[in-house]
């Protein structure tokens, strides 16, 4: 019969020789597997202290993003709050006032823009569904573990991006990410206490 | 008034419990530690430095776990067999020779107190004793906790240690020939230096290696509790501290076992070249406190090759996968058994035939 992997081995049932059957060579063979491995670099990653590249689309936290004159991209559609599987996103809309264009880009805005923490559950439809840009989850933060109930929901104090410390995304694919720079995959992803 | 030497006796056997406790503590930091860096781990190391409170957090959350006793249990039986397990286990290393021997001069007298709880002419055969006893610590446990579980894993336990120990006591049988004593401070004696048995019977050491890893019931012979089989054997039912003593009563018998493969097989306290460091030392600090030195430094040996048996413990228990209970019989029964009488015979003609020849051809 024609095998279907090259990896097959003819199993033989021909009588074991006294060395086989004495069990002992094989045993110390067994031995010094495992011992060499006794010697071998760890491959743990010790969590809490050390923390690994999660790749460039890691979803982590979420930003709003403003754009490049520091208005809130955000126009309050609601798409996100639509898509999100968890319905863990609430807003509420506002029309923009005289006098707050470089506030907001659009002619509506969101006043409340908020997020359970608890019910997100990083699937990152919200990012997809958004028509104006303005959701991102970033790749270089965590949410942090909560202990109090109240801090479990996000609003846009936590949420809209910094214009001091902006969220830029040099790379979407690992291919990219490594093209680019090496030392670019390696930074830590920051943690937020 | 209390003699010296008393004190000082009791205060050798003070320490070598304490120290048998300690040693079989972190032996289960040390299995923990051994086991994950053979599969390239870290292991535990959150704990204290590198992880080294972890027995003592074990230990912990080991107290405060609810002590269940099942309905249907036998109570007293149930309560009697993690402490005959741990009595057991307790009791072997009082023959062991943990070294020389310390001297003390008072006034009156020089004391020479050999570091050996009891030095009595059947050591031998009082540890087989013993050794012997500690399956009824299994067998009362898995009996009175009326699971079915816990009663096929005190039969495999008790089935599997009578086996092991005809072997074991065939194997020591050649031991005791070339030696011609049962007592454990004549063995150990008689292998001064790097005279060790280990050359002698490099055969019988095999047999009784595996023998004691079939009466620690440590893999690849844990059948009783094997948990793909039975759970958890014959401590299924068990919680809390009584679970607590069962395993720490197993690292104790690894701790001892390992001290008596040390003393038969690799000479116990000697070491080579221990006449010259004797010499030297006595030289140096007087005869009394250089003794005492020397003695120290035996000890220290020993203890060096338990450690080396008990990480060979771990070891193996990363390395070869468990027996099947039929294997484990044919092992025992048909191949075990007549390897030891084959190696009595051997011995016994060696003794005969090759002694006088040799002795006669040195002369």
């Amino acid at each position: 019969m024609q095998p279907l992997t090259n990896r097959s081995k003819q199993v033989s049932h021909k009588e074991m020789t006294l060395a086989e059957r004495a069990y002992l060579p094989a045993i110390i063979t067994g031995l010094g597997i495992t011992i060499s491995h006794f010697f071998k670099k760890k491959v743990t990653i010790q969590y809490p202290e050390q923390k690994r590249y999660l790749g460039p689309v890691f979803r982590g936290q979420h930003v709003l993003k403003r754009d490049e004159e520091g208005r809130e991209r955000c126009t309050a559609c609601g798409l996100c709050a639509v898509a999100c599987p968890a319905e863990a996103i609430s807003m509420v809309a506002e029309e923009r006032e005289k006098g707050e264009k470089h506030l907001y880009r659009e002619e509506k805005y969101a006043a409340v823009y908020e997020i359970n923490m608890l019910r997100c559950i990083f699937c990152g439809l919200c990012e997809e569904a958004c028509p104006k840009q303005a959701i991102y989850l970033r790749h270089d933060l965590f949410v942090p573990v909560f202990t109090e109930r109240d801090h479990v929901i996000y609003g846009k104090d936590k949420l809209v991006e910094n214009m001091n410390d902006r969220y830029l995304r040099a790379a979407w694919t690992k291919e990219e990410a490594l093209e680019q720079d090496i030392k670019d995959i390696t930074p830590q992803p920051r943690i937020q206490l | 008034m209390l003699e010296a030497g008393f004190i000082i006796k009791a205060l050798i056997i003070l320490a070598l419990f304490g120290v048998t406790l300690l040693i079989a503590t972190y032996s289960t930091y040390a299995e923990r530690k051994v086991a994950a860096f053979l599969q390239d781990r870290l292991g535990p190391n959150r704990a204290g430095p590198w992880g080294l409170l972890q027995p003592i957090a074990d230990a912990g959350k080991m107290f405060f776990k609810e002590d269940f006793i099942p309905a249907q249990a036998s109570k007293w039986l149930f309560i009697a067999g993690p402490c005959l397990s741990m009595l057991t286990a307790l009791m072997a290393s009082a023959v062991i020779p943990f070294g020389d021997s310390v001297k003390y001069a008072t006034k009156e007298k020089l004391w020479t107190i050999p570091v050996q709880a009891i030095d009595v002419n059947i050591g031998v055969l009082y540890i087989f004793g013993v050794v012997s006893l500690g399956v009824y610590g299994l067998m009362v446990g898995g009996w009175a906790s009326n699971n079915k579980f816990s009663l096929l894993g005190a039969i495999r336990a008790a089935s599997q240690n009578i086996s092991y120990e005809i072997s074991m006591g065939l194997s020591i049988i050649a031991i005791l020939m070339m030696t011609g004593s049962l007592s454990m401070s004549e063995i150990v004696n008689q292998q001064h230096g790097g005279n060790w048995n280990i050359f002698y019977q490099p055969l019988g050491f095999i047999i009784f290696i595996t023998c004691a890893f079939a009466e620690c019931n440590r893999t690849p012979f844990d059948l009783p509790e094997c948990e793909t089989e039975l759970i958890g054997g014959y401590h299924t039912e068990y919680s809390s501290m009584k679970l607590g003593f069962y395993l720490f009563s197993e690292y104790i018998n690894m701790f001892v076992s390992s001290a008596v493969i040390s003393s038969l097989y690799f000479g116990g306290f000697n070491y080579p070249g221990m006449d010259w460091v004797h010499a030297q030392l006595t030289n140096l600090m007087g005869a009394i406190a250089g003794h005492n030195v020397a003695t120290l430094i035996g000890t220290a040996v020993l203890f060096g090759k338990i450690f080396f048996f008990i990480f060979f413990y771990m070891w193996v228990r990363w390395t070869l996968p468990r027996f099947r209970y039929d294997q484990l019989m044919n092992l025992g029964w048909k191949g075990l058994i007549p390897l030891a009488m084959l190696n009595i015979v051997v011995t016994g003609a060696a003794i005969l035939f090759l002694k006088p020849l040799l002795t006669a051809l040195l002369k």
